[in-house]
Formats: C-alpha cells, sequence, structure tokens
C-alpha cells in the first residue's frame, strides 16, 4: 500500500498507484472470468448423464441472493462515501453490511451447492456439471476474499493501523467489490436466466 | 537501507536502518550478506536475481536441448528411451520459454525500467520481490517432477486430450500445470506493477514519447502478459481440476470438446511469442542507434508498430490450429490476420536498417548480436509468413519445419537480442565491461552454431520428418542431399558449436569479474537516462531526479547542435553531468524497506500445490502461511516511518521528512 508519494514520486497519471494497480489487475480478471464463462457457455449443454440445467436451477432463490449481492455495492459506495468525509464510525458499519450481505450471498450458494448435489449434480457428472460449479465457485472464492479483505478492513481501522490513506484504501478495495458484483450480473443472466 | 539522509555539503548518502519493531517480525535491516538480497525489495538486486535464475535455467534447459540433439544425432539413437525423450522436449520447451526468457526479460524491465524513466524504485517493491520469489518456487517446483516420478511428457502447449491422467499417468503434469499457476502470478504481479510505475512514476518532463524505446517495448510486454496470463490461469485450473478432482472438461466420452484447450492456450500462447520477442525489440532499438551514433530513425513508427503487434497479437491464435479442422473462415480470417501482422513487424526491421544507414557504426560485441537479431528474426519471420498460408501451413505443421521457424524467431530473435543487452548494460549493472574479444567469439559461434542447428530443420521438415519423432531407422533416413540422417548429424554439431559458445559468455562473466579494470561512467556514448548516473547505480539510482526535456535525455545534455554547422558538438562530459548532480544531489531519499513478508508469502504457494498433488494436508498448511504472510504484508508499511529510525549522532543530523509516511 504504497503511497502516492513514496520515495519522492508524483504521480503521472493523476491516479494514485494503489488505484491504478487495481484497475490493472481487474482488466486481467476480466480475462479471467472471460476464460471460465466461454467455458461455461461451451458446455452449458452437454449433460451425458444427471440433471439438465432447466432441471435444478430455482431462479426464485437466486434472484433474491443476487439481489442481496447487488444491494452491498450500495452499501459498499456509502462506505467509500464515509471515508472520503473521514467519518470513521460510519465506515465501519457500512464495510460490515457490506460484508454481510457478501456473506449472505455465499451462504446462499453453499446452499444451493448442496442442493444440487443431493439432486444429482456432481462435479464430475458432466461436462455442465464441471463448467458450472468451476465458474460460479470462481466467483464465490473471489466474493469471499472481498469478505476477507472487508473484515479485516475493520479490524484493522478499529486499531487505526491502516498503512497508507484510509479513503483509498476503502476505496480500493470497493473497486474490486463492485467488479465482482457486476461479474455476477453476467454470470446470472448468462448461466440462469438464459435458457439452454 | 530505507532512508538516506545527506546534508548538502557531505557527499556519500549516509544510510539509516530502522531501530525499532514493527508488526509481528523485526524488519530486516541487514545491508549487506545474503539478508541483504533475501529480503531486498530494491529493483535492481532483484532485477539482478532474475538474470541470474534465468541463466541457471537457460544452462539446464540447453543441457535437454543437447540431450535431444544427441539423441537423434544417428539414426537408432540409444541416448534417451521414448518415455523419457517426450520428457525431454517438453521441459526444455517449458524452461526456455517459462524460466529463461520471461525471467530475463522481467530481470532486464525491472532492472532499467525504473532508471529509463528517472525514479527510484518501481511502484509496488514488495510485490516486485513477491514476483521474483514465486517465479524461482515455480520453476523449481516444475522441476521436481524429475526425482517425484518423472516430468511433464505432453509437449509445452500440453494438448488434451493427451494430457489427461489416462495418457500421462505420472504427477509430471500436474507439477507442471501448477508450477506455471505460480509462474503466472510472477507474470501477473510484475506486469501490474511495471505498468504502474511507466504511467505513474516516470520523471517529470518525461511524456509517453519521450520515453526511452526500451521501457516503451517493456510496457507492451506488460499489456500482453496482464491480459494474456489469467487465460493460461484458465486452461491450467481446467488441466488441473480435471486430472486431480475429476472434472471432465476435456473428456471426449461425456461429451467434450479437446479444442478448447486449444483456443485457451493459444489466446494466451500467441501474445506469448510477442511476450518473448518485443523485449529483444526493445533492447535492439537502444543499442543500434548508440553504435550507430544516430538516433533511433522513426521513433514513433517503432513505438506505434509495437503497440501494433500488442494488438493485433490477439488476433491471429488459430494459426496455430489450421491442420485441426477449423472450417474455411476461420482459416481465412486468421490467415489474413497472420500476413498483416508481418507489416508492424517489417516496419520495426526497416527503421533498424535506416537507423543504422549512414551512420558511423561501432562493431561492438552488443552491437553484433543486434545486427545478428536483424538477420535471423527476418528469416525466421519469413518462414513465419510461409505458414500464414493455410495449404502450405497443413504440410508443414508437426513437422521440423514449424521447429526450424520458431527457433531462428526465439533464438534469433529472443535470445540473440538477450545477449546484445547483457553486452551493453554489463559497465551498467556491474561497473566493468565483458571482454569484447570473447565476446566476438561468443557471437560468432553462437550465430555459426544456431545456422548449423536450424537451418537443416527447414530441410529436414519439407522432407516430411515428424516433431517429437524419438528415433529414426536407418533405412528411413534416404540418400543425397535429402538423407535424413546428414542432416539430423549437422544440426546435433551445430547444437555443440553453439552451446561452447554459450560456454564462452560463462567464462566471459568469469574472466570480466577477476579483471579488476573498472568501466568508465558512459562507456559507449549512450543516449538514455540509466546512464546518467553511477556504473552500478547508488541504492537511490539518481542524486537528483532529472528533468526530461528531450527524447535521448542523456544525449542532448552532452551535445548541442552547431547552428553554424548543423553539426553536434560535444558541451559537457559524462562525468561532468555526474558531478553537477551530486553537487545538488537530494538531501532526503526514503527509499522502501526491505521485508520478510514476500518470500514468506511466495514459500506458501508451492506448499499448497504439493499438497493438492500428495496431501490435502498439507494444502492446508501452506494456506495458512499464505494467510499469515498476507496479514502481515498488510499490516506494514512499505516504507518504514520516520520514528523507527535513528539519527546517526557523530554526523551533522538533519530533520527527516516523512514524505511516503502514512
Amino acid at each position: 500500500m504504497t503511497d502516492t508519494t513514496a520515495h519522492g514520486h508524483t504521480s503521472s497519471a493523476g491516479i494514485s498507484n494503489v488505484k491504478l494497480g487495481m484497475w490493472a489487475f481487474l482488466g486481467s480478471e476480466c480475462l479471467l472470468f472471460g476464460g471460465l464463462i466461454s467455458t461455461y457457455m461451451l458446455y452449458r449443454g452437454r449433460v451425458t448423464g444427471g440433471p439438465r440445467p432447466s432441471q435444478i436451477f430455482d431462479i426464485p432463490f437466486t434472484s433474491v441472493s443476487s439481489f442481496v449481492l447487488l444491494m452491498s455495492s450500495l452499501t459498499m459506495v456509502l462506505a467509500v462515501s464515509a471515508a472520503h468525509k473521514g467519518e470513521d464510525r460510519k465506515t465501519n458499519l457500512w464495510l460490515t453490511v457490506t460484508a454481510l450481505l457478501g456473506a449472505t450471498f455465499v451462504g446462499g450458494q453453499v446452499y444451493e451447492f448442496t442442493a444440487f448435489y443431493n439432486e444429482g449434480l456432481g462435479f464430475s457428472t458432466s461436462l455442465f456439471g464441471s463448467s458450472f460449479y468451476t465458474l460460479t465457485g470462481f466467483h464465490g472464492v473471489h466474493v469471499t476474499v472481498g469478505i476477507i479483505m472487508l473484515m479485516s478492513l475493520v479490524g484493522i481501522f478499529k486499531r487505526s493501523e491502516v498503512p497508507g490513506k484510509k479513503a483509498e484504501v476503502v476505496e480500493m478495495i470497493g473497486l474490486y467489490w463492485h467488479f465482482v458484483d457486476i461479474v455476477w450480473i453476467i454470470i446470472f443472466t448468462l448461466v440462469y436466466l438464459i435458457p439452454v | 537501507m530505507a532512508i538516506i539522509e545527506r546534508e548538502i555539503e557531505v557527499m556519500a548518502p549516509m544510510v539509516a536502518t530502522p531501530t525499532s519493531t514493527y508488526g509481528v517480525l523485526k524488519r530486516p535491516v541487514a545491508a549487506t550478506g545474503w539478508r541483504a538480497w533475501v529480503f531486498t525489495v530494491d529493483h535492481k538486486k532483484l532485477g539482478l536475481m532474475y538474470g541470474v535464475t534465468a541463466m541457471f535455467f537457460f544452462i539446464v534447459g540447453g543441457v535437454e536441448a543437447l540431450l535431444i540433439r544427441l539423441q537423434l544425432a544417428a539414426p537408432n539413437g540409444k541416448v534417451l528411451n521414448a518415455d523419457l525423450y517426450n520428457q525431454m522436449f517438453t521441459m526444455h520447451a517449458t524452461t526456455m520459454v517459462f524460466l529463461f526468457v520471461m525471467p530475463m526479460a522481467a530481470g532486464f524491465a525491472n532492472y532499467f525500467i525504473p532508471l529509463q524513466i528517472g525514479a527510484r524504485d518501481v511502484a509496488f517493491p514488495r510485490m516486485n520481490a513477491l514476483g521474483f520469489w514465486l517465479l524461482l518456487f515455480g520453476g523449481i517446483f516444475i522441476n521436481l517432477s524429475w526425482f517425484l516420478g518423472g516430468a511433464a511428457d505432453g509437449g509445452w502447449f500440453m494438448y488434451a486430450p493427451n494430457s489427461g491422467p489416462v495418457f500421462s499417468p505420472t504427477h509430471g503434469i500436474d507439477f507442471w500445470a501448477f508450477g506455471l499457476q505460480i509462474a503466472g502470478i510472477a507474470s501477473l504481479t510484475g506486469a501490474i506493477n511495471l505498468i504502474v510505475t511507466v504511467l505513474n512514476m516516470r520523471a517529470p518532463g518525461m511524456t509517453l514519447m519521450k520515453m526511452p524505446i526500451f521501457t516503451w517495448m517493456m510496457t507492451v510486454v506488460q499489456f500482453l502478459l496482464l491480459f494474456a496470463v489469467p487465460v493460461i490461469t484458465v486452461a491450467l485450473f481446467l488441466l488441473s481440476f480435471q486430472r486431480n478432482f475429476g472434472a471432465r472438461f476435456f473428456d471426449v466420452a461425456a461429451g467434450a470438446d479437446p479444442l478448447l484447450w486449444q483456443h485457451l492456450f493459444w489466446i494466451f500462447g500467441h501474445p506469448e511469442v510477442y511476450i518473448l520477442v518485443l523485449p529483444s525489440f526493445g533492447i535492439v532499438s537502444e543499442v543500434l542507434p548508440v553504435f550507430s551514433r544516430k538516433p533511433l530513425f522513426g521513433y514513433p513508427f517503432v513505438v506505434f508498430s509495437g503497440a501494433a503487434i500488442g494488438f493485433v497479437g490477439w488476433g491471429v491464435w488459430a494459426h496455430h490450429m489450421f491442420a485441426s479442422g477449423l472450417g474455411p473462415v476461420s482459416v481465412a480470417v486468421f490467415s489474413l490476420t497472420t500476413m498483416a501482422i508481418a507489416v508492424p513487424t517489417g516496419v520495426k526491421i526497416i527503421n533498424w536498417i535506416l537507423t543504422m544507414w549512414g551512420g558511423k557504426l561501432v562493431f561492438s560485441t552488443a552491437m553484433k548480436f543486434s545486427i545478428g537479431l536483424i538477420v535471423l528474426f527476418t528469416v525466421g519471420g519469413l518462414s513465419g509468413v510461409t505458414h500464414s498460408v493455410a495449404p502450405s501451413d497443413t504440410q508443414q505443421t508437426d513437422t521440423y519445419y514449424i521447429v526450424a521457424h520458431f527457433h531462428y524467431v526465439l533464438f534469433g530473435g529472443g535470445v540473440l537480442g538477450i545477449f546484445s543487452g547483457l553486452y551493453y548494460w554489463w559497465p551498467k549493472m556491474f561497473g566493468k565491461m565483458l571482454n569484447e574479444r570473447l565476446g566476438n567469439w561468443n557471437f560468432w559461434l553462437m550465430v555459426i552454431g544456431m545456422n548449423l542447428t536450424f537451418g537443416p530443420m527447414h530441410i529436414l521438415g519439407l522432407q516430411g520428418q515428424p516433431r517429437r519423432m524419438y528415433q529414426f531407422t536407418e533405412a528411413r533416413s534416404g540418400e543425397g542431399l535429402f538423407n535424413f540422417a546428414f542432416w539430423n548429424l549437422v544440426a546435433s554439431i551445430g547444437s555443440f558449436v553453439l552451446a561452447v559458445g554459450i560456454l564462452l559468455f560463462l567464462i566471459n562473466v568469469v574472466i570480466t569479474a577477476r579483471n579488476p579494470t573498472k568501466s568508465p561512467l558512459d562507456p559507449w556514448n549512450a543516449r538514455s537516462l540509466e546512464w546518467m548516473t553511477s556504473n552500478p547505480p547508488k541504492e537511490h539510482n539518481f542524486d537528483v531526479i532529472p528533468t526530461v526535456h528531450h527524447l535521448d535525455e542523456f544525449f542532448h545534455r552532452k551535445y548541442e547542435e552547431d547552428p553554424a554547422t548543423h553539426t553536434m558538438r560535444q558541451i559537457a562530459t559524462a562525468e561532468e553531468i555526474m558531478a553537477e548532480q551530486e553537487r545538488n544531489a537530494d538531501a532526503h531519499i526514503h527509499m522502501p524497506s526491505p521485508s520478510y513478508w514476500p518470500i514468506v508469502l511466495a514459500f506458501g504457494l508451492p506448499v499448497i500445490t504439493f499438497g493438492m498433488i500428495f496431501s490435502h494436508l498439507i494444502a492446508v498448511f501452506g494456506a495458512v502461511i499464505v494467510f499469515f504472510a498476507a496479514f502481515g504484508w498488510a499490516l506494514e508499511p512499505s516504507t518504514a516511518p520516520a520514528s523507527d529510525f535513528e539519527t546517526n549522532n557523530s554526523a551533522p543530523s538533519t530533520a527527516l521528512d516523512t514524505v511516503g509516511k502514512s
């Protein structure tokens, strides 16, 4: 978490190093999810055994958990705004709410995976199974990493040991969080809403 | 380390070290000895560590190549059995691509980008250290497979379904896939780091179009890495999930399409070949102007053709798959894009030739290697254009003609450029010049050896010798000019000539290290900013951050145009410029502090992947290491706060300013 002015430099691009670094990382992540989504789109209809997508998807349930995840973007924005105003208590509150909403989403995913597994869709059952669990699993791991970062931030804030500008760090993690949300909108549309 | 104080009158900067404990572990402070290297975050030390690692793996990959050539030197080769031969060519390619050329380029980039843009370090120094350790541990991890049941044996592109557990039951491919993931993270962190460094940390006045050309080409490479690495990451995950967790991705019985792997691999793999060769294009574009005593001809064209290669490089991947039955439309489109990408490459070659045209050429070893690159890369480029003609390519696919092509491009292009850079920048890195007479032998043996090795492969390939063939019989070797056995023998002899050439380089390094003669400050009469500091550079690179007014800033500080005669006359020597910098040196320089966390975090990853292959309990242990290290890292400021430092009482103390403190 280098400050922009560390080792005597000003920023040529007018954006801090950490934020620029996060943008670059997210650019790279687009290709990661691009590859995973392409794999799923190629294989979603290939079921040689076990259930087909339409037989197991519970659209109302997943819609609710998607809504919860999207709302967490709103609370993240509130956290960033509070951090910019220097309101530590509010920042902590909104960060915690964001993490809880994220955790609700991940909980829903765990429930969904368990239900699918019980209905006969294992990781090795079919190409659909392998590519579905890989794609949504990777997204779930991203959300989980986000939750860990948010909770760590709350913990560090309490001891006021944030290296770097507080608002900057909150904003950087916010960028990551919004990205993961946007990716979910794409996954939800392509995986759940568009019929095979 | 960390904070350098200086009084205006004091010439040598004083180095203060942190005294207080911070975080979980006391911060490393050693300025000498092995600790100064293992925990360093200095971009120059890391650059050298990349270089040494790359050289080590170059020798490993080279020995593998020699074993391959020994096997094929005569009919019925007995040096390797078929299984070992498969492992040998797979690991030769993997080592040379991922563990030699890429790290060597990363080393040059690490060392010279901050110097060329007038910065004191990279944007994220600890991440830089992490990248190096990940690369080293990833490389060791891949090679561990030799001792744990056999190495990967599916070719460097590891086509499915041949890479599945049925056809390759050893753990070789597991080690390969996980090791490349680790090395991939190194490339990704490096790319993010250098992109931010170049975009954000240039010296005042250095606009993008005043940036040295090597930095430009490396920036294009970092963008290619940024977007190409995640694609191979996906492919490797799919492969690992199939081999270790029973996923069906490449299981044809479940309806899988093996072309998925080929597409993912080559969407990464084609940008990858530009990742391998563009660094050398950058080096050559620095070396040619210096030894032609002329500015680079058409600098904007070289910049934009480099960027164009970066863009078009994404649209040609399927030319690796012409024989896989893509259909006529795809084949036609990828044929055309492949022909199109020859254009920006041709632009570069024209620019290099016109840079030399009418110049006062100085045939130093670095210059010879650069000229060698122009000639031999062009040969490889031309055979590349023949591949863009799909019907012809269908004939050549999987023959030695392809092997000849990519060795001319990657050895003639990539490796000769790297050696050019080594000879050119050696005095900058070590303060001593490599022996030019030995360098001459080094160059000619390498060039003759490479042509003897890879030239005959054109003939062998067009005669139909298949790639990956481990043995041929006397009956099939034929007669006369197109005798298999004869040209294979020539290639094998050539490979040993090549090896002697490279051995001469290593001998040259030893001789130079023992020679006490120091190099002059500006031995080549160079043009760019990295030469505007001492050899080797000080820890903080520049005493004062230069303000840039020109492309080739250093040259323009040394020379001025005489308006009467329109010729350049010298107005200052490098020594005078250096002395002036020292007089105006910055008083307070905060350098990033060393850290334990990069190496600890990097060590956790191979532990995790080792556990994935052998026991999940070990993987949990590795995850704990990574978790612990990540937190230690996040809680540690990258530059130790000023309160951690004691000022040296015997010297006049200066007030420490807190730039960089958070």
